[in-house]
């Protein structure tokens, strides 16, 4: 285990000086790649929060919308600093979670039920965006107002893309502490009990509506945080990509590929599908239009079918499958 | 608001509805006898819609021969997609088989905008629109509807009639039933899927009379399909006829009385709600 930890030390370490490093031109590339990185692995870990004990969400852009919305709106109709936007963009994404997850876990609906249901609740706040276009830019979309100009600290905009390249880095390391912290608490058996078997679950005395509500909640909270971060980096609200289901499907992919029952999974998922669309990006340009998209779903395709745990997972598994094997087969 | 508006909007909706409903009724059979949902159901039919566009338009074929290209490219997939997709995934676990044609999906999308860029195409028909007291009537809404009934009426009469279409509704109701009727699985789920495909295949040449193809067609019409089969009761086929019909309506009468999107939104949340009260579909008995 400290060997682990020496290890993540070092890599916290080159991630924090990594940004004073010349690079040349590349550099602003690489970073705004690698913020890129760090917000839709935060996003996907807030899903597979959820996702990992059965309660699979395809409406997480909904989350994702209200947060980015929400501040974006209150900057540029009442100048109100994201500061607080932030803080009523999580509150209205979790009481949106409430409002869907009591009902829906009193009601037990469950598995594909719940799957659909939250379809549902991304495509309405999808709707619901463009219908209100005088206010939200409809399918066109807002950009941030005084995007630019108004660089500071109160505003959280900032010209210089090292400050996003912290923001997300912290926000990231803040995901994995709240994942390590669920994973180390008696919520986790809880939660595994409830995945497994919901009546057996509530018949030991395990009260399955709070437990599911809470990390509902949870995952709601994140997720709006990440909406916020990403609207303020990238100055830019559109429905289609923050609350189509384009969007609430592409974070589940991202978990699901690197592997959704692991910690790192999120990361390596994220970064794997963003290297390869910006990789076949710079390759063929504007020309192949689709052709990253077409690649990254046949991909997903082949995984689910063939490493239905994951990359990360699958050789988490296999390494550990060799340790204990070779720990078997050693002479006392 | 006049009345006679809204009558519009209601002949409209039943119009709507009856294509609605041949699209719920490809994925509900599916869903019935498979257990899996198909995510991509609705893409399927976008590739179909190409097919009808590149046939009639680009080679100049006739258009019931550009159809008649539709229906087959759509059994083909449908064929295809569970040979290669849903086969392998049979047993795996409910998320992987989401995903799986989720990604499908993706697929499909994007291998359509590789090829054929995010352009709007259409079919031009030159049809006749009819006014009856005062309320317009096109046929390239008529024809369709009709087809679509015509599809609907037959695909009873496969399901009722023919020995395969028995099989498949003994599978749909009882998983088990399967065996002690001596059916080969395997076979059940082919035609299954190709009957599956075909009416894809049916949906995507009735649709391009009103709409135009785009790599993105899908959305538009795949969260409304399976929102109708979950509310129809999932692998119930008249439930999906019924609540095809009723979700239409709420569209083209919310979509005439407050906008197209808040029509939208009033059907997703009376699904939503229905959830709730009636998670087994309009149709299931309350426990």
């Amino acid at each position: 285990m400290s060997r682990g930890r020496f290890f993540a030390g070092v890599v916290l370490g080159v991630l924090v000086v990594a940004p004073f490093l010349p690079m040349g031109g590349v550099q602003q590339y690489v970073l705004h790649v690698v913020i890129q990185i760090f917000i839709w692995s935060f996003i996907g870990q807030a899903w597979s929060l959820m996702g990992r004990f059965g309660l699979v969400s395809l409406g997480h852009g909904a989350f994702l919308g209200v947060g980015a919305y929400t501040t974006t709106l209150l900057w540029n109709f009442y100048s109100l600093t994201p500061w607080i936007g932030a803080l009523l963009a999580v509150a209205a994404s979790v009481a949106l979670a409430v409002v869907l997850g009591i009902p829906c876990f009193r009601f037990r609906v469950i598995g594909h039920y719940f799957a659909l249901v939250t379809l549902a609740v991304g495509e309405v706040i999808r709707l619901l965006i463009i219908a209100e276009r005088d206010w939200t830019g409809g399918s066109l979309g807002a950009s941030l107002k005084t995007a630019g100009t108004a660089s500071g600290l109160w505003t959280l905009q900032f010209a210089d893309k090292r400050v996003f390249y912290y923001a997300s880095l912290a926000m990231f390391l803040a995901g994995l502490w709240v994942w390590d912290r669920v994973d180390r608490s008696m919520a986790r058996s809880a939660l595994e009990a409830i995945g497994e078997d919901e009546t057996a679950a509530a018949s030991v005395g395990i009260h399955v509506t709070r437990f599911k509500l809470g990390i509902t909640v949870i995952s709601a909270a994140l997720t709006a945080l990440g909406g916020v971060l990403y609207a303020q980096y990238i100055s830019y609200v559109n429905p289609d990509t923050l609350s189509g289901i384009g969007v609430s499907l592409k974070i589940v992919f991202a978990v699901v590929l690197g592997g959704m029952y692991s910690l790192m999974g999120p990361l390596v998922g994220t970064a794997l599908t963003t290297a390869l669309s910006e990789g076949l990006r710079i390759a063929f340009g504007l020309k192949f239009l689709g052709m990253a998209d077409t690649i990254y779903g046949l991909l997903l395709i082949i995984f689910i079918i063939f490493l239905p745990s994951g990359i990360y997972g699958s050789i988490r598994d296999a390494i550990r499958r060799r340790s204990t094997a070779s720990k078997t087969t050693a002479p006392a | 608001m006049e009345p006679i508006f809204l009558v519009e909007a209601a002949i409209n909706g039943i119009l709507l509805g009856g294509v609605l409903a041949l699209l719920a009724l490809g994925l509900n059979l599916i869903f019935g006898v498979l257990d899996i949902v198909w995510i991509a159901y609705v893409d399927l039919v976008m590739l179909c819609m190409y097919a009808i566009y590149f046939f009639n338009v680009v080679y100049g074929w006739p258009i019931w021969a550009a159809g008649l290209v539709s229906l087959a490219v759509g059994t083909l997939l449908g064929v295809g997609v569970h040979l290669l997709i849903i086969s392998p995934i049979l047993t795996s676990a409910p998320i992987n088989q989401l995903l799986a044609t989720g990604g499908l999906l993706f697929f499909l999308q994007s291998v359509a905008t590789f090829l054929w860029t995010t352009d709007h195409k259409t079919v031009r028909l030159s049809l006749p629109s009819y006014e009856i007291a005062g309320i317009f009537l096109p046929a390239t809404r008529i024809i369709p509807f009709a087809i679509s009934i015509l599809a609907v009426i037959a695909l009873y009469f496969f399901l009722t009639r023919t020995y395969i279409g028995t099989a498949i509704r003994a599978v749909s109701q009882d998983r088990d039933a399967m065996s002690l009727m001596g059916a080969s699985p395997q076979r059940i789920y082919i035609v299954t899927s190709a009957v599956g495909g075909l009416m894809a295949g049916l949906a995507g040449a009735l649709l391009i009379f009103q709409y135009s193809v785009h790599p993105f067609f899908g959305g538009q019409f795949g969260p409304l399909t399976f929102m109708i089969c979950v509310l129809g009761g999932l692998g119930n086929m008249v439930g999906a006829f019924i609540a095809s019909f009723i979700m239409s309506e709420i569209i083209a009468i919310g979509g005439v009385v407050i906008s197209t999107e808040m029509g939208y939104v009033i059907a997703f949340v009376i699904f939503i709600v229905m959830m709730f009260v009636r998670p087994g579909g309009i149709m299931a008995k309350r426990e």
